[in-house]
């Protein structure tokens, strides 16, 4: 029994052959998919930047007195904006998409096109920066209209929420390179409880100098704590020497996430 | 000209040696059936083949490209649709073929023209439109099979390609087969575990087992290998017994004694099923049912296996249907 009409066989009318092509076009293909699956999926992205606006609010509401109280000329908003930032992108990938691709087999059907390996995870990399800076503007504004002010204008406000981004990004490279070796969602959610030791072991709450001397001691080798201090240098201070180390943190956790994130992909690209 | 050459072809998983140097020729315009029980080595040839997975010894050859050195070549030339469809729930059918164009380079115009052509070999109808996670599992599979054709790929792996599937389901993904090589020329290597699927699709069969190709032929050929006409016989008795009665007949050779049945080789069937069922009566051993069938690829990977592709084996409706024209 058949209902196929020869009349419209696939290739009957035409001679439409696969072609190479380019590694833009690869990365570009992935990572719209990946930034169209969003508005189906806003479970995994607007509960983070919620909980970082709440904590924003409280927090302020809680320690602005204390803290501006004990520093002259501090602004605890400016300061807390940072950490709400972070709070709010950090974690947000398309990570667990890419789990669901490996258990269900899509990930071998996009391995068996011509496409570059390397595309498949750029482009869901790319989705996530686009993704972040996205989450990051409702803090920036919620923070403008609180009274925070940038000292090195809308540059240093663009600057800021480009480090956020390439933050998430570098953080989400330990989500991907779990996605990757385990195929497991559980263990891709759980890699941002990570994330909680470097946020509180830091300079999150109250400045470097308030900090007792253990956890200042931590926060000295938390790259968190760095981060923190170059966003809030954009916002409070201008141009300084804290942004380029802010940098160096993103860079230097970057690096150790892709190359566990890439180790991944090779293995299981090689595990077929 | 060949579609798939395969010398010593070898996987191993730490101590398994899941593939175990498989030698293969196919044709350009073939269609392949790779027959197996699960476990043989079957999808794993054919990872290795659509370049998902690195041989361990050996080589292949796809399309005129080796799959280990010239992957992305291969990859060009090549569309699968693996054992389980390999598809994004989320996405509607629509989107994922247009993606999977554009993942194989081709224009707007021609995805369209794509999409627009295999829409309508695959008949979703309207549910082509609707994600992809409300689709029955023969929807998934037609949808899967048509993403394997966006580019029209010169060869065709189908791994298991209707495990699962109610027999309409079955019968419409046959057709297609059927349609796909027939009208297009298209080469197709098809694995299954199910013997009337290789028996009705493939031009030729390679018997795997153990991660071994242990027989290679038309299904014609490979029956032609076991020869004698069966006699099934369906006893309430001993069967080590009843195989010792059986076979002391002259031309009678018991080859089988399982599940409560005698299967019983013979040159002429026919002349021999009578002494047979006096035999037994002789013997003291009711009978149940008696059978005479001419022989199944089941018979065939008995005779090179020794066991059963299928514990359930049972004469296909086409057996039957050789029986009657005999």
């Amino acid at each position: 029994m058949t209902t196929t009409s020869t009349a419209l066989l696939p290739g009957s009318t035409s001679t439409i052959r696969a072609r190479p092509t380019s590694f833009v076009h690869d990365v570009s293909t992935i990572a719209g998919r990946a930034l169209r699956a969003v508005p189906g999926d806003l479970e995994a992205v607007i509960p983070p930047v919620l909980i970082a606006t709440f904590f924003f609010v409280v927090n302020i509401a809680t320690l602005e007195g204390l803290t501006e109280g004990q520093i002259d000329g501090f602004d605890y908003t400016a300061f807390q904006m940072p950490t709400a930032i972070l709070l709010g992108v950090t974690g947000v990938s398309r990570a667990p998409a890419l789990v669901l691709d490996v258990q269900n087999g899509y990930l071998d059907r996009l391995l068996m096109t011509p496409m570059r390996r390397i595309a498949i995870l750029l482009g869901h990399l790319v989705a996530d920066v686009a993704i972040a800076m996205a989450l990051a503007v409702p803090i920036l504004v919620l923070g403008l209209i609180l009274g925070t002010g940038f000292e090195t204008g809308v540059v240093g406000a663009i600057v800021f929420l480009l480090m956020a981004a390439f933050w998430s990004l570098s953080f989400a490279g330990f989500g991907y390179a779990v996605a990757l070796k385990t195929g497991n969602p559980a263990a891709v959610q759980s890699v941002f409880l990570l994330f909680f030791p470097f946020l509180f072991l830091t300079t999150s709450y109250v400045p470097r100098a308030q900090l007792s001397g253990w956890l200042d001691t931590v926060a000295s080798f938390n790259p968190v704590t760095y981060i923190l201090e170059g966003l809030r240098s954009l916002a409070i201070d201008g141009w300084t020497i804290d942004l380029l180390w802010g940098v160096i943190a993103i860079v230097a956790v970057g690096a150790l996430s892709m190359s566990m994130c890439l180790a991944a992909l090779r293995g299981r690209v090689a595990a077929g | 000209m060949h579609a798939i050459t395969a010398s010593g072809l070898s996987r191993r998983f730490g101590d398994l040696e899941a593939v175990a140097g498989i030698d293969l020729a196919i044709e350009r315009g073939e269609i392949y059936g790779l027959l197996g029980p699960n476990g043989a080595g079957k999808s794993t040839t054919v990872r290795m083949l659509c370049t998902l997975l690195g041989p361990t010894g050996g080589r292949a050859v796809v399309a005129g490209h080796d799959v280990a050195d010239e992957p992305d070549a291969v990859r060009l030339r090549i569309g699968a649709a693996l054992q389980e469809a390999a598809l994004d729930p989320k996405q509607t059918g629509t989107q994922l073929l247009r993606l999977q164009g554009r993942l194989y380079g081709l224009s707007n115009a021609e995805v369209d023209q794509r999409v627009s052509e295999l829409t309508a070999m695959i008949d979703l109808g309207e549910a082509i439109d609707r994600p992809i996670d409300t689709y029955s599992g023969g929807m998934k599979r037609r949808l899967d099979l048509a993403a394997a054709l966006v580019h029209n790929p010169e060869v065709l792996f189908l791994d298991e390609p209707t495990t699962g599937l109610d027999p309409v389901s079955r019968n419409r993904v046959w057709d297609e087969v059927r349609m796909l090589n027939e009208t297009l020329g298209m080469t197709i290597l098809l694995t299954t575990q199910y013997l009337e699927e290789a028996d009705s699709l493939a031009h030729r069969v390679g018997i795997i087992d153990g991660g071994k190709l242990v027989a290679e032929g038309t299904p014609t050929e490979l029956k032609r290998q076991v020869g004698d006409d069966l006699i099934v016989a369906r006893i309430d008795g001993d069967p080590a017994a009843a195989a010792a009665v059986v076979g002391a007949l002259d031309g009678a050779r018991v080859v089988d004694t399982s599940d409560g049945a005698l299967m019983v080789a013979a040159p002429d069937g026919a002349a021999t099923v009578g002494p047979v069922a006096v035999a037994l009566a002789e013997a003291g051993i009711p009978l149940r049912d008696l059978t005479l069938r001419t022989p199944t690829l089941d018979d065939v990977f008995l005779e090179v296996t020794g066991n059963r592709l299928r514990s359930d084996a049972r004469p296909t409706s086409t057996d039957q249907i050789d029986e009657v024209s005999r």
